[in-house]
C-alpha cells in the first residue's frame, strides 16, 4: 500500500500530465466496447429500447453457435480471405518482380500500381457491379460480340460465379498492397548473397526460391496481416454488388451482422455473432505475426 | 587441370572502358594474386571471370573450355566476396552445403562434406548457428568453407579479408595460405592491400586504370619494379624517388648534390630527366646496417624524426629537398637534427625515365 502511494506522489506529475489521454480512450474505446459486450448477453432490440435491460445471458451465443447460416458465413469468409490473399500474394509478387526489373519509368509504375488504392470501396463495387450485369455489363457484351458465348453470362447470380466476382474485385483493388510491401522488400534485398548463389549453381529459378523469396517473406507476411484483417471485415463490396444473395450464398460474416443488427433489429444476437468472428481476425493476426517473427529471425536486417 | 586464360578482355560501362584489354594466362593449381589501388578494374575482370558481368570484348578460358557465354553455375568456381555474401536465413551447416545440395547429392554426401570444410576451418562449434550469430571471422571461416566444399576448378577472391581487423587479417592470410597447399586448386585473388599480395601470391599481377603494369613473383615485382608506379606501390615503406638530370656520367639531383648512375643500367644520354629511386632497407647508417657486397654511396644527412618499430626504426630525412626514409637496424635513440652518415647501396638502386615513369634497368 506504501509502496503505492509513493509510485503516485513520485510520479504525480506524468500520471496527471496522462491522464487525459487515458480518459478519452476510455471513453472512446472500453466504454463501447463494454456496452456492445453486455448487449451480446442482452436480448437488445433496436427498435424496442427497453429491450436492453432483458438480459439473457449465454442464450444469444447459443443460438450463434447453433445457426447453420452463421457458420456458413463464417465458412464462406475463411475460403474468401484464402482465396483473396493467396491470389494477391502471387499477382503482388509477380507485379513487384516486373517492377523491380524496369530501368526506366519505374517511379511512373509505382505510382500507377497504387491507383487502385485510391478508391472508395462502394464505388469499386458499383463498377464492377456494373460490368458484371449480364444485360448492360461490358464484360457479357465483349464476352457476346466476340463470340465466345451466345446468352448472357449471370455473373452476380450464379453461386459461384458471383463469389468470384467479388474476388476481383476485392483483388482488383488491395493487390497493389503486396506489390508495394513486396517492392520494398525487393529494393532492400541484398545483391551478395544473390551472386554467391548463382556461383554456387543456382539456376534462375533456384535463385529465386532459396535466396530471394526467403528474404521477402517477412514483407509477404506484413502485407498478409493487413490484409487478413481488411478482408475478414468485409463489407462494402459484397454488399454494394450482391447484399449477400442471391438467398445468402454470397453471404459473409459481416454482411450477415449488419442484416442482423439492421434489417432484423437484434443488436444482442448480431454483437454475439461479431464477438465470435473477432476471434478469427485474432487468429490469422496472431498466425501471421508468429510466421513474420520466424521469417525475419534469422534474417539479422530488421 | 585448370587453367584460367585472358585474351584481350575488354569491359565496358556503357560507352565507359575500365578495363582495357586484358591478357593473362594463370597456370594449372597457382595463387594469382590481382593486386593494385581501388577502382583500378579488380573486381570487374574478377567478376567477367566468375560470370557476374559480362565480358564486352576477348575471350575467358577455364580449363579447355571458353566461358564466354557460360552462366556461373556451369563454370565450376567458387567465389569468396568481400562482405561474405552468407545466406542469411541458413544456419552454417546449411550454408555449407547448398551449393551440394543445388547440385542434387545425397544428404549423407552433403553432411559429409560439410563436416569436412567445418575440420579444416575450425567451425564444428557453429554449425547449427546462423549468420547472424557469427563474428566477421567466423562469418569469413563459412564463407571459404563455402567455397572448398564444392571442389571447384579455380577459387575467386575479392577482397576477402578488408572487413577484418589488423590481427585477424594476418592470421587468416596464413589460413588461406595454408588453404591452398591442402586444397590445391587455382586461386586468383584480388586485394588493394600490397603486403597481402607480397605474401600469398605465387604470382603477383599488378593493375591500375584497367590496365596490368606488371606481371611477376613478388621478389620480381619488388626487384625489378618496371615503373615509379611498381616502385611506389609494392613494398612498404614505398621507394624513395628523387628527381634529377643525366650529366657526365652521374644523375645531378634537382634539389643539389649528385648520385652515381647505379651499375647494371643501360646509360641514357647525356641531359636525360630521370628519377632515381632506392628503398628504405638499402639506405642505412653506417654501422647500423647490412654488411655491404657491393658499391656504396655515402650521404651525410640531418634526421627530421625517427620511428622506432622495436627491432628497427624508420629515419625520416632530406635529399636534395626530397623527404626520404631509410632504415635502422639495432636502433639507438635518435634525436631529431642529428646528423648521420647513410650507406646507399647503389648495385640495388633503380633509374627510371622522369617522362614515361618507366625503368631503365
Ligand atoms: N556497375 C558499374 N557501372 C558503372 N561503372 C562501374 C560499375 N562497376 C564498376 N564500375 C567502375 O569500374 C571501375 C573499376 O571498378 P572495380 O573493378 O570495382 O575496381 P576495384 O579495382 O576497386 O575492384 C571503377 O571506376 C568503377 O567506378
Ligand atoms: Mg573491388
Amino acid at each position: 500500500m506504501s509502496r503505492l502511494r509513493r509510485f503516485l506522489r513520485d510520479n504525480a506529475v506524468p500520471l496527471a500530465l496522462l491522464s487525459p489521454a487515458v480518459l478519452v480512450i476510455l471513453l472512446v474505446v472500453l466504454l463501447p466496447l463494454l456496452f456492445s459486450l453486455y448487449t451480446s448477453f442482452s436480448n437488445y432490440r433496436l427498435i424496442r429500447p427497453e429491450s436492453l435491460w432483458d438480459v439473457v445471458w449465454f442464450r444469444n451465443y447459443l443460438r450463434v453457435l447453433g445457426d447453420g447460416d452463421f457458420w456458413a458465413a463464417l465458412g464462406r469468409t475463411v475460403l474468401f480471405l484464402t482465396l483473396v490473399l493467396n491470389l494477391e500474394m502471387l499477382l503482388g509478387l509477380g507485379l513487384a518482380l516486373m517492377v523491380n526489373r524496369l530501368t526506366f519509368g519505374q517511379r511512373t509504375m509505382r505510382t500507377i500500381m497504387m491507383f487502385p488504392m485510391m478508391f472508395s470501396p462502394i464505388l469499386v463495387g458499383f463498377q464492377f457491379k456494373y460490368m458484371f450485369n449480364d444485360t448492360i455489363g461490358v464484360v457479357n457484351n465483349a464476352l457476346q460480340s466476340l463470340g465466345l458465348t451466345s446468352h448472357a453470362i449471370p455473373f452476380l447470380v450464379d453461386r459461384w460465379l458471383a463469389f468470384a466476382s467479388i474476388a476481383i474485385a476485392e483483388i482488383w483493388m488491395s493487390t497493389s498492397i503486396f506489390a508495394i510491401l513486396i517492392l520494398a522488400g525487393l529494393f532492400a534485398m541484398p545483391r551478395d548473397p544473390v551472386e554467391a548463389a548463382r556461383v554456387d549453381g543456382c539456376t534462375n529459378w533456384q535463385v529465386f526460391r532459396h535466396i530471394t523469396l526467403p528474404f521477402l517473406m517477412p514483407f509477404i507476411y506484413i502485407a498478409m496481416t493487413i490484409r487478413s484483417l481488411d478482408v475478414a471485415r468485409a463489407y462494402d463490396i459484397v454488399d454494394v454488388m450482391t447484399g449477400g444473395g442471391p438467398a445468402g450464398r454470397t453471404e459473409l460474416l459481416w454482411t450477415l451482422i449488419a442484416r442482423t443488427a439492421y434489417d432484423d433489429s437484434r443488436m444482442g444476437q448480431a454483437n454475439a455473432m461479431a464477438y465470435v468472428s473477432i476471434l478469427l481476425s485474432i487468429f490469422f493476426t496472431w498466425y501471421f505475426f508468429r510466421k513474420l517473427m520466424a521469417a525475419r529471425k534469422h534474417l539479422g536486417v530488421f | 587441370m585448370a587453367e584460367v586464360s585472358l585474351r584481350n578482355v575488354v569491359k565496358r560501362y556503357g560507352g565507359h572502358k575500365v578495363v582495357h584489354g586484358i591478357d593473362l594466362d594463370i597456370a594449372h593449381n597457382e595463387f594469382v594474386v590481382l593486386v593494385g589501388p581501388s577502382g583500378c578494374g579488380k573486381s570487374t575482370t574478377l567478376r567477367m571471370i566468375a560470370g557476374l558481368e559480362e565480358i564486352s570484348e576477348g575471350e575467358i578460358s577455364i580449363g579447355d573450355r571458353v566461358v564466354n557465354r557460360l552462366a556461373p553455375r556451369q563454370r565450376n568456381i567458387s567465389m569468396v566476396f568481400q562482405n561474405y555474401a552468407l545466406y542469411p536465413h541458413m544456419t552454417v551447416r546449411e550454408n555449407l552445403g547448398f551449393s551440394l545440395k543445388i547440385a542434387g547429392k545425397p544428404p549423407a554426401e552433403i553432411e559429409a562434406a560439410a563436416d569436412e570444410a567445418a575440420r579444416i576451418l575450425g567451425l564444428q562449434p557453429y554449425m547449427d548457428r546462423t549468420p547472424g550469430e557469427l563474428s566477421g571471422g567466423q562469418r569469413q571461416r563459412v564463407a571459404m568453407g563455402r567455397a572448398i566444399v564444392r571442389h571447384p576448378d579455380v577459387f575467386l577472391f575479392d577482397e576477402p579479408l578488408s572487413n577484418l581487423d589488423a590481427k585477424l587479417r594476418t592470421q587468416m592470410r596464413v589460413e588461406i595460405k595454408k588453404l591452398h597447399r591442402q586444397v590445391g586448386t587455382t586461386v586468383v585473388y584480388v586485394t588493394h592491400d600490397q603486403v597481402e599480395a607480397m605474401t600469398l601470391a605465387d604470382r603477383i599481377v599488378i593493375m591500375k586504370d584497367g590496365h596490368i603494369v606488371q606481371t611477376g613473383t613478388p621478389l620480381e615485382v619488388f626487384e625489378r619494379p618496371v615503373n615509379t608506379f611498381v616502385a611506389s606501390f609494392i613494398g612498404s615503406p614505398p621507394m624513395n624517388l628523387v628527381k634529377g638530370e643525366l650529366r657526365g656520367g652521374v644523375v645531378e639531383l634537382a634539389g643539389g648534390g649528385q648520385l652515381p648512375v647505379p651499375p647494371g643500367i643501360q646509360t641514357p644520354p647525356e641531359g636525360a630527366r630521370v628519377i632515381f629511386g632506392f628503398r628504405a632497407d638499402n639506405f642505412m647508417p653506417v654501422g647500423h646496417g647490412l654488411a655491404e657486397t657491393g658499391p656504396v654511396a655515402l650521404l651525410e644527412l640531418p634526421v627530421t624524426l625517427a620511428e622506432p618499430l622495436g627491432a628497427e626504426s624508420l629515419i625520416l630525412t632530406e635529399l636534395a629537398g626530397v623527404e626520404v626514409q631509410g632504415k635502422m637496424l639495432n636502433p639507438r635513440p635518435i634525436q631529431p637534427g642529428e646528423v648521420l652518415s647513410f650507406q646507399l647501396s647503389l648495385d640495388r638502386c633503380h633509374l627510371f625515365d622522369a617522362d614515361t615513369g618507366k625503368s631503365l634497368r
